[in-house]
This record gives structure tokens, C-alpha cells and sequence, in this order.
């Protein structure tokens, strides 16, 4: 049986990047890597919750980040995670320009397609992370 | 011309249970739809990674903090790196005093889910609008 990896998203609320964040990661932990993965709320380890702060130290993790700001990978390494790699929304919005999230509350078409698409690069990276292909 | 004046609603947005999702979607309605002229908010983690102006937040703005679970993370991380609160809503406190089932899903929330989201929204527009007729909104803005 492999390691848990948790995927940790960024919290945004003022945009569509941090509800894209979100939806990728809820479709890899409830769908595509069921069962090797899992979330936690980014503000425990804000507070600096123990518990929390315990789990991501001992299990790798992968933070999912919106915007250039990098909230999840930042709070992550302060708490000093065992932080593998990291995604931004960004990025792939740079990548796929002709897609434009517009909605923050519920994600429209587009929102939907960014996240279905960051969602099967996170799987691409757990695997990978999985095979051992990459350090961890 | 002067700009309306502002409270700052600060969700804890816990991604990892349906409360979390029930306090950033509720937040959402309130900005959005409800005071959009009224309200502002910040992205929680940014008072532990952003610059300085991110922490003069609560400074700036009277500040309700809409918590999912009794971690009440929200009110703690603004009352630890920006301020004091003028207003703290823990939703799980809600549900039970509603005597209202938590929704199934965190990711999506139905119909029944929206309905509880409308709910808490209301309580935070209470609120708000308190704040400002009881002029408190004034004394927690430093006016």
C-alpha cells in the first residue's frame, strides 16, 4: 500500500484561481487518487493546529496554489512539511489562454475545464511521485 | 464623492469539511449578492504569508469572521496577525442551534446544502448591518 500524499489547496476566495485550486484538488482526493490521497484545511496550519502541522510533516504533500502569491506552498513550508512539489493556477491559465473562469462561488465551464486539466497533472505528479521517478 | 463604508468578511474557507464550504460559500453570497458595496475580504493564509499590508486588514476594516468548526481559525489567525474582531460566526454552532443536518458534500453543495449557505449569509448580513446602525462599525474602524 502506498504513502498518503496530501494535497493541500490555497484557500482563495477573492477569485476563480483559488475555487479552480479547490475542484482539482477535491476531484484527485475524491476521484482519480481515491484512497492514496487527502486534504486538510489550510488554515489549521495557519493557526498553527499540532495536529495538523504533525500530518504534513510526516506525509509528503503536494500544495496547489492560484495565484503568484503561493499561500498553500508558503504556509506549508512554514510549518515545515514534507512539501514535494506544487501547482499553480497561473500557470496553467498561461498554458491555456483561451480559457477565461470568470465565476468564484460556483466555477462555470471554463473554471470547470482548468480544473479537470490541473486535476490529471496532480494525478500525472502522484503517480510519478508513486514509481518513485521523481524524489520525494 | 466619498466611498461606502466597508466591513471586512474574513472566511475560514476549510477545505477539508463541509462547515468550511458552508462558511467560504455563505461569504461568498454576502459579497456577491447581499452588501456587495459593503463588504471586502482576504484570503486567510495571506496574514501569515503576505506582506505588512495584508495584517492591517482588521486594522482597516471592522472584521466578521465566518468559522466552519470550533478551530475558529478564521477569528484566531485575524486576531493573532491583523486584529481584533467585531464579529465572530461559527457555523457548526448555527446548525446545531437550527437543529439543521450538515450537508453530505464538501465539494458540491445541493439544493438543501444552498439553503443552509442563504441561511448563515443572512446571520452575517444581521450583523453587518448591527454593526452599522448601532455605529460600532465607527469604533472598530478607528474612526
Amino acid at each position: 500500500m502506498t504513502e498518503l500524499i496530501f494535497i493541500i489547496p490555497c484557500s482563495g476566495i477573492g477569485k476563480a484561481f483559488g475555487t479552480i485550486s479547490r475542484e482539482a484538488t477535491y476531484q484527485v482526493v475524491e476521484d482519480l487518487r481515491k484512497g492514496e490521497t487527502d486534504t486538510l484545511c489550510l488554515s489549521l496550519l495557519v493557526i498553527g493546529d499540532e495536529d495538523s502541522n504533525h500530518l504534513v510533516q510526516s506525509h509528503r504533500c503536494i500544495a496547489i496554489d492560484g495565484c503568484p502569491l503561493e499561500c498553500a506552498k508558503k504556509n506549508l513550508q512554514l510549518a515545515g512539511a514534507k512539501l514535494t512539489t506544487n501547482f499553480r493556477v497561473v500557470d496553467l491559465l498561461k498554458e491555456h489562454q483561451n480559457l477565461k473562469p470568470k465565476n468564484i462561488t460556483f466555477l462555470d465551464q471554463e473554471g470547470r475545464e482548468l480544473a479537470k486539466l490541473l486535476a490529471d497533472q496532480i494525478a500525472a505528479k502522484i503517480d510519478e511521485l508513486n514509481r518513485g521517478e521523481i524524489d520525494s | 464623492m466619498n466611498s461606502p463604508p466597508k466591513i471586512g468578511v474574513v472566511s475560514c474557507s476549510g477545505e477539508g469539511c463541509v462547515e468550511g464550504t458552508l462558511s467560504r460559500v455563505a461569504t461568498r453570497l454576502v459579497l456577491e449578492r447581499l452588501r456587495p458595496d459593503n463588504t471586502v475580504t482576504i484570503c486567510l493564509p495571506l496574514f501569515l504569508t503576505g506582506e505588512k499590508g495584508e495584517r492591517m486588514f482588521a486594522k482597516y476594516f471592522p472584521t466578521i469572521a465566518v468559522d466552519g468548526c470550533e478551530k475558529k481559525c478564521a477569528e484566531k489567525a485575524i486576531e493573532k496577525y491583523s486584529g481584533k474582531t467585531a464579529h465572530s460566526i461559527v457555523v457548526i454552532n448555527l446548525l446545531n442551534e437550527w437543529y439543521v443536518e450538515k450537508p453530505g458534500s464538501r465539494r458540491n453543495l445541493d439544493e438543501k446544502g444552498m439553503k443552509v449557505a442563504s441561511r448563515i449569509a443572512d446571520e452575517v448580513v444581521a450583523v453587518i448591518d448591527d454593526l452599522f446602525k448601532s455605529g460600532k462599525w465607527r469604533r472598530h474602524a478607528n474612526i
